[in-house]
């Protein structure tokens, strides 16, 4: 990537909204940044046309007040995250600019903050060696970031192979500062510092070779650890009506997720509810490390009312992001919430660009832009042979609730998991609220997940978790047969079917996120009261009429939920358990 | 308003049609506000030296000849404390018969809150009303809308409310309202001896509908001057916001904008959410709470409007007419208040969400066994005791004309479960019913 020194510039020419059309003198590239100079303040753009000679930016701030003939000053590269320690913990608008040293209550026009402390010392640990040689992505050395060993990479953006000339001794370094000379192939000499460039809508690829996803990502959601898997590397989406509990999930996940890295993009959202994150997460503790959760977590917000061009830019930025910590073989969890609003912002843009729509006004290549991002997630092997992984979920907000919406489906094709809240469920406060027939893990077809979830947790883990899904399966049958038919229009066989899915369902489904206790459920939990459950719904009961089903399988019910809420393996749970094996054993037949 | 000497003046226009005009103009600035023929307008488009203007009462009768003079800023509004009190209309200017308001001069539509500087919400905000007070708390910085058809009592619902909720400012914005409804509301509040802590911009049906595009706009630069400036705690009533999509519909249509579903902008979800997300709190106690109402067609929430409206809003209020009772109640089941759970049981009683759940649980419990009595199944004793429940609390609590606090309503509830419950069959936890069991 070669950057001329004559740098280009233009006038403005036609306004539209945040598209602004410049006439410009000397080349200019497709995604290349521009600054609209706008009497006193400089508005940052992006190219995303050309067109008889004219460029088209996306201003990402309001254009209000701007006048034709303003100069504008093209930077000759494209859109670039900053890249270095001192990332985590911070607060980022969509173009990552540090929301916290910003000025003022208000998101003033054209201030635009440092991604990075540059005057921050950081305690540089070498580990490569001189002479060595070298592709971009290796490491040369570290500092530590919080709780997480952050690598000095060799920047990306460089091609082919070097040899690493020399390279700073342990000690206190700025992230500006040269920590590596590396010599190209012609000799000529590259200086390297703690901070790189990535342009954010290209994937980072200085990886081996990126294998199907094989090892479970814990989050401690019962819903998706026992019943719909989500893996290292893999990808999910959460699409769901408003009100029946995204947000929520999408927190539940964040804090409680098995990640060396969380990368949170809420995008288009409500302002009130990154608000909840930026109070809670310096507050709650990783229940990984136990160290506070904003450690290990990047937050960047482009919420709802925020420049919509921004809002596009926020979840490329945010998997850029992901991607960098990626590489230095970490477990990186990011969540896009939502990206339905994403794709509006697209849809919004291609509008005024006038292109031909597809379905719904979105645009034609909505499908492809959808399949590309989340490809950019996975589990990768790194030149050295470890691995490093982005677990990418996102939620999508289908209009009017119907999945059968471009965005949906579109996301559908991308995603390997699917967790599909249900109005119904939410309506009867069966939360979370994901239908366990409707959603899917397609990785729990993997072999070699099944191998990896039988050695870990129990032999048969996989038959268990199909056994439990079948109970869910035959327990809705039935209940439409009852409804149909009504209770004592149906052999008591039925009412025993129903019961035993709605053990599984209150037991192992329902989950209480505002718990303490219940609220996160390591999978070793997990394993002991599925295989509770799934011994009852074994267990033949006598009964004399239907009547007598319902209340005696509330009161396990009752029980085991008190289990849920007493500490694993505690007395107290104990003592729920032995109460729940006196009911069990009033009725067990023979 | 008058043209001033310095202001350019040009007479070419090129193009007109319903709403707007294009005219041969250089050095304008993007959202300028202009008069055509004595019209306001607003710049929304510039090529070269072609600018295209929103007309906001229409373009009827405009010449090609007629003048166009433009003011070389964007839509202002002048704040100041004069602004208690007083009537506008969509522009700002007073339609009480009062003097104009001086004052310092904003942009209306202004940037938005860092969030970063944003406090979480956590005041409560008390109405008497227990479907809101009790089942939807509702909380200072919150957005909220009333969705109902338009023959339900919103506008008096919401007037109730804002008078009720100890606000230091009240501001109406009001779009589409018929005259009715807007002499409603200035009745109501000089009735109630509030008229100098209010503040209204309307637009009625009276006047041309783009002009209500400004309306939310003015309404909530007056409320960020109060609640930033004066650190005070600011209540906006928007309605009707259905009618404020509207107008945003007319407008992208007649800009030739292709529209996405239900002839909607494909901008909708953005305009609306720029307005509703003014909602704020701040750390030094000002804030500006949002109370919309949204009608519904025949209570059709899928609709655009509505389904773009509550995945911004903090949740969403219903109004039900009750057959068995004869008033209006706030549906439980279909209503929430997203950020109840900063206060409820932590500002409020302790056993305040127990009992809220509780008695919408046997009130479900009482709607199914309405359904078994349509369908000509008998009832059991427990069914006929949730029926007479459900008519007791519908009528004592989630009637609109309830005005208690929030203490007596927790009373009221213990006693309705008590005289039609066991212990056992409220379940609620046991240190709470040791403390409350009434008898």
């Amino acid at each position: 990537m070669s950057k001329s020194p004559i740098k280009s510039t233009g006038k403005v020419t036609g306004i539209i909204a945040n598209l602004v059309i410049v006439r410009f003198d000397g080349p200019v590239s497709q995604n290349e940044v521009c600054f609209i100079q706008d009497e006193d303040t400089a508005l940052m753009a992006e190219v995303i046309k050309v067109q008889k000679g004219q460029a088209f930016v996306q201003a990402f701030e309001s254009t209000r007040g701007l006048k034709i003939g303003a100069d504008v000053e093209f930077r000759g590269h494209m859109l670039e995250a900053t890249l270095g320690p001192g990332v985590l913990s911070r607060n980022y608008d969509g173009l990552m600019h540090d929301l916290d040293t910003m000025t003022g209550v208000f998101l003033q026009r054209g201030e635009y903050t440092d991604a990075l402390d540059a005057e921050k010392q950081w305690d540089f640990k070498p580990t490569a060696a001189e002479g060595d040689t070298v592709v971009p992505g290796d490491w040369l050395g570290e500092v530590k970031e919080n709780a997480v060993v952050h690598r000095i990479m060799v920047p990306f953006r460089l091609a082919g192979k070097y040899t690493l000339k020399s390279l700073a001794k342990a000690g206190a370094y700025r992230v500006n500062d040269t920590v590596a000379v590396i010599t190209d192939s012609n000799g000529r000499d590259i200086e390297v510092s703690m901070v790189q460039k990535w342009p954010i809508k290209q994937a980072i690829r200085a990886y081996q070779e990126k294998p199907r996803p094989f090892r479970l990502l814990e989050t401690g959601v019962r819903t998706m650890d026992t019943l719909n898997p989500i893996v290292e590397g893999g990808t999910g989406f959460i699409p769901g009506p408003f009100g029946s509990g995204k947000t929520v999930m999408q927190h539940a996940i964040s804090r409680q997720a098995e990640a060396d890295v969380v990368v949170v993009a809420a995008c288009g959202e409500r302002a009130n509810e990154v608000v909840e994150l930026f109070t809670e997460f310096p507050e709650l503790e990783d229940p990984w490390t136990g160290r506070k959760l904003m450690e290990r977590t990047v937050i960047i917000a482009n919420t709802s009312n925020m420049p919509v061009a921004a809002r596009e830019a926020s979840v490329y930025t945010a998997m850029t992001i992901s991607e960098y910590y990626r590489s230095m073989g970490l477990k990186v969890l990011m969540l896009a919430d939502s990206t339905s609003r994403w794709a509006q912002a697209l849809r919004e843009m291609s509008n005024r660009l006038e292109e031909l729509p597809g379905p719904d006004a979105f645009p034609m290549d909505l499908s492809a832009i959808i399949s590309n991002f989340y490809a950019r997630a996975g589990i990768v092997y790194l030149n050295n042979g470890k691995t490093g992984s982005i677990t990418f979920i996102g939620t999508v907000s289908p209009a009017g609730g119907n999945l059968k919406e471009p965005v949906t489906e579109s996301t559908r094709k991308a995603a390997r998991c699917f967790y599909a809240l249900s109005q119904q469920r939410a309506d009867s406060k069966r939360y979370p609220a994901i239908d366990p027939i409707d959603s899917y893990s397609k990785y729990l077809e993997y072999p070699e997940l099944q191998q990896a979830l039988n050695e870990e947790i129990a032999p048969d883990w996989v038959d268990k978790v199909n056994q439990l899904k079948n109970i869910l399966i035959r327990g809705k049958e039935a209940a439409e047969q009852i409804n149909i038919l009504g209770d004592d229009g149906v052999s008591l066989e039925y009412h025993l079917t129903y019961w035993r899915s709605e053990i599984c369902d209150a037991v192992i489904l329902q989950q209480d996120a505002f718990d303490a206790v219940d609220s996160r459920t390591p999978i070793k939990r997990q394993h002991y009261m599925l295989y509770k459950v799934l011994d009852i719904c074994d267990t033949a009961f006598g009964f004399e009429s239907y009547e007598e089903v319902n209340p005696y399988f509330k009161r396990i019910i009752n029980q085991l939920r008190q289990m849920n809420y007493s500490e694993f393996d505690t007395d107290k749970f104990k003592e729920f358990e032995a109460g729940l094996e006196e009911i069990i054993s009033e009725r067990k037949a023979g | 308003m008058e043209t001033q000497a310095f202001q350019r003046i040009y007479t070419k226009i090129e193009e007109l049609t319903k709403a707007t005009c294009m005219v041969r103009a250089t050095g304008v600035g993007y959202e300028e506000l202009a008069l055509v023929h004595g019209r306001l307008a607003q710049v929304v488009k510039i090529m070269e030296d072609a600018v295209t203007l929103q007309v906001f009462a229409g373009t009827e009768g405009i010449p090609t000849n007629a003048e166009v003079a433009f003011f070389g800023k964007p839509p202002t509004l002048q704040v100041s404390e004069a602004l208690a009190g007083r009537f506008f209309n969509a522009y700002g200017h007073p339609i009480d018969g009062g003097p104009e308001v001086e004052g310092e001069e904003r942009e209306i539509g202004g940037p938005s809150v860092n969030p970063v500087r944003r406090m979480q919400p956590s005041e409560l905000i008390t109405t008497g009303i227990a479907g809101i007070d009790l089942n939807n708390t509702l909380v200072t910085g919150q957005k909220i809308p009333f969705f109902a058809d338009p023959d339900q009592p919103y506008n008096q619902v919401m007037a109730m409310v804002a008078l009720r909720g100890q606000a230091d400012k009240i501001i109406l914005g009001g779009m589409g309202l018929t005259n009715d409804d807007y002499l409603f509301f200035k009745q109501v509040f000089e009735n109630a001896g509030a008229l100098h802590r209010i503040i209204s911009f309307v637009n009625t049906t009276e006047n041309p509908p783009v002009e209500r595009l400004l309306v939310p706009d003015m309404a909530l630069t007056a409320a960020e001057y109060f609640a930033v400036d004066k650190k005070q705690k600011v209540l906006v009533l928007l309605t009707d916001m259905t009618l404020y999509a509207d107008a945003l519909s007319i407008v992208s249509n007649r800009m030739d904008q292709i529209p996405s579903k239900d002839s909607m902008p494909g901008s909708l979800y953005s305009d609306l959410a720029r307005l509703y997300e003014k909602a704020v709190q701040f750390d030094h106690g000002g804030s500006i709470t949002i109370i919309a109402v949204t009608t519904l067609s025949g209570g059709d929430i899928t609709h655009a409007i509505p389904d773009n409206t509550g995945y911004i809003t903090e949740g969403q209020l219903f109004l039900r007419r009750d057959t068995d009772i004869g008033k209006v109640i706030v549906d439980p089941f279909r209503s929430l208040s997203r950020l109840k759970q900063l206060v409820i049981g932590k500002k409020t009683r302790a056993d305040h969400p127990q009992v809220m759940n509780a008695a919408i649980r046997l009130y479900a419990d009482a709607a199914n066994a309405r359904t078994k009595l349509e369908n000509g199944f008998d009832l059991t004793d427990y069914d006929e005791r949730t029926l007479e429940f459900a008519r007791e609390y519908s009528d004592r609590l989630l009637a609109i004309d309830v005005n208690i606090d929030t203490e007596e309503m927790l009373n009221v509830g213990w006693a309705l479960f008590a005289k039609h419950f066991s212990r056992e069959e409220v379940a609620i936890r046991k240190d709470f019913v040791d403390q409350y069991w009434v008898g």
